[in-house]
Order: structure tokens, then C-alpha cells, then sequence
């Protein structure tokens, strides 16, 4: 269960944010997460509600977008979407393709009710 | 309404402290391995096998993760060499807090190589950089072919793959040349040796990548410096 030590983390960043803007209630998390990243979005979004029950974010709801595998090619420089674990480079036929996306486990960003 | 752009990694803190790790072990020559696998796989065996084979005068450590008992560190103790257990009480990956932490009281001038000994588990270690030099996958013969596939971002991330328990292949219906087909389709060009703890076999090539791992990380180390 590691996403509650994920979601311990995503709760410290969270805390150093509404340090810096007293009186504004946050409504909307936006989290990055890549396919690669190991997490289970379900998973998150429970340790999340644990976590956060009796806190000033108990409604604070996650909105978790997830970012496809994608590699370039060090040849042709094609990037492309890793399917069915295909690396191969689709437009030369290179096998030797490097990951360039699909590892986020980013928060974007966050919505806020000003005061 | 406002949105915030924030823009952070979660892991920001676990990778800016594994950055300084990393930096602390360049300075000081220390290899360091993170090995990976799941509960069985093998990876105290294969470190049983390493530190037995081992002059005394070698400078190895190893510190050895666990959810709950210290039993690893019991066996690998017997050979001599310093070996720190880390209980994670309960938590499912080591993370580079824990490895700073573990290593404050032994000098990194007086190591050559570390072993880090993750816990049990394809999924959670392969989230947080412990500062190593490498990662390496363990599979063993009595789990699935399909396990890079399943776990595809532990396999893409390791350099190494050590495919254990090659003695049962007569008596598992286990595919080796697909399991190592799905690695590769993973992790194109991913080096893989295969290995029987038990019997020996394959632990000549082992050997080998390490001191080729060794030889490369220092050589890049002053080829930069
Ligand atoms: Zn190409």
C-alpha cells in the first residue's frame, strides 16, 4: 500500500501551499500520473480520503489525469505512444528506444476559492 | 475561482535527498546497488552467495530492507562483512530518508560497494531513488514469464535483470526465453544473467557484471571530475 505514502507526500505539499494563502479554502487537486508511475489511481484517491478525513481537506477532491507511455527514438527522433509494450520505433524500425514519459507522478496544480 | 499552477513532483523531497546521496557516494567511490524483486525471488540468497564469495579484505556493506523481522540481516551477518537491517513497520519500499539515515555511523570513505536489499515488492521500490548507481530486477523461475509486463516500470528502470532458480526449470512449467522476450520488450538491450543460488550456476556471470558495473561507474566518475 504504498499509495498512502504517496499520499502522505501529495498532503506536505498541500499543507506548505495553503501555508501561504491564509483564508482560501482549496476545492480541486490536479495530479499528473504517468502509466509507468506504479500507482493505482483508486488506490490514491482512498489513502487520500483516509488521510484527510478530519482535516481542513477532507473535501478537497483529487483530479488525476494519467499520461501514456512515450519514448523517442535516439535514430529518426520519432516519439511516439508505447502500445502493448511495443518499443520499437514505429517510423525506422529502431529496437533501442528511450522512455521520455509515462514516470509523472506530478501535482499540476491546484483550484482555489480566494477570500 | 483560481487555479494554482503548482508543478511539483510528489517525490521532490525523496529525490533531492537521493541527489545528495548519489553525490556523497560519487565523492567517496562507493557503488551502490539497489536490488528489486518480490517476497522469494531471491535476493538474500544472491547476496549469501556474493559475500561468501568474497575476500575478507573486501569493502562491502549491505543494508537490507523488511516490513517486519530482522531475519535477513541474520543470514547475511555470518559472513563478516558490516550488515544493517532497516524495519520499514510496515511501509512496502525503503526511501532515501531511510538510507541516509542507516548510514550516518558507517564512513563512506572506508566502503567500496553498497547493497541495498529492497523490500519485497515489483511496484512501491521503483517509485523512489535511493541514490544508487543501479537498479536490479530479480525474477526466479517460479513466478510468471509475464512479470515485466505486469510490473513494466521496475523492468524499464533496472539495468540488470537475474533471473534465479534456473536448476527448476526442468520441473516448472516456466518459459525462460519468453520471460527474457518480455524483459527486452520492455527494456530493449536490458542485461540479464541467469542464476541458480542453490547450485551455482551462472554465478560466475554475476561476478562479472559487477566488477564491469564497478570498473564503468568509476572510470565515468573520472573521466568527469
Ligand atoms: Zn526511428
Amino acid at each position: 500500500m504504498h499509495e498512502l505514502s504517496i499520499a502522505t507526500s501529495i498532503l506536505e505539499t498541500v499543507e506548505a501551499e495553503a501555508a501561504k494563502r491564509p483564508g482560501s479554502r482549496f476545492v480541486k487537486l490536479g495530479l499528473r500520473i504517468g502509466e509507468l508511475a506504479g500507482i493505482d489511481p483508486d488506490a490514491l484517491t482512498f489513502g487520500w480520503e483516509a488521510l484527510t478525513r478530519d482535516t481542513e481537506f477532507a473535501n478537497l477532491a483529487l483530479a488525476i489525469e494519467g499520461t501514456p507511455w512515450k519514448n523517442r527514438c535516439p535514430v529518426c527522433a520519432s516519439e511516439f505512444v508505447v502500445k502493448d509494450y511495443q518499443s520499437q520505433c514505429p517510423a525506422c524500425g529502431e529496437a533501442n528506444t528511450r522512455c521520455i514519459g509515462g514516470e509523472e507522478l506530478d501535482i499540476a496544480y491546484i483550484e482555489v476559492d480566494e477570500p | 475561482m483560481t487555479q494554482i499552477q503548482v508543478e511539483k513532483k510528489v517525490l521532490n523531497e525523496n529525490q533531492r535527498l537521493a541527489e545528495e546521496l548519489r553525490a556523497k557516494f560519487r565523492e567517496h567511490n562507493v557503488l551502490t546497488l539497489n536490488i528489486i524483486s518480490s517476497p522469494g525471488s531471491g535476493k538474500t540468497s544472491i547476496l549469501e552467495r556474493t559475500l561468501e564469495s568474497f575476500d575478507k579484505s573486501k569493502r562491502v556493506v549491505v543494508l537490507t530492507g523488511d516490513i517486519q523481522t530482522e531475519n535477513d540481516a541474520k543470514r547475511l551477518a555470518r559472513f563478516g562483512f558490516p550488515v544493517k537491517q532497516i524495519v520499514t513497520g510496515g511501509t512496502c519500499h525503503l526511501d532515501a530518508k531511510m538510507i541516509e539515515k542507516h548510514l550516518a555511523d558507517w564512513p563512506l570513505k572506508n566502503i567500496d560497494l553498497l547493497f541495498i536489499e529492497n523490500v519485497g515488492n515489483l511496484v512501491c521500490p521503483s517509485s523512489y531513488d535511493l541514490g544508487e548507481h543501479a537498479k536490479i530486477v530479480m525474477l526466479s523461475v517460479t513466478e510468471g514469464e509475464d512479470k515485466p509486463l505486469k510490473y513494466p516500470s521496475i523492468f524499464a528502470k533496472s539495468e540488470l535483470m537475474i533471473l534465479n532458480k534456473v536448476d527448476l526449470l526442468p520441473y516448472v512449467p516456466f518459459d525462460a526465453e519468453l520471460a527474457k522476450q518480455n524483459a527486452r520488450a520492455v527494456h530493449p538491450g536490458m542485461e540479464i544473467v541467469e542464476v541458480s543460488c542453490t547450485k551455482g550456476d551462472g554465478l560466475t556471470q554475476w561476478m562479472e557484471w559487477l566488477d564491469r558495473k564497478a570498473a564503468a561507474t568509476f572510470r565515468a566518475q573520472e573521466t568527469t571530475a
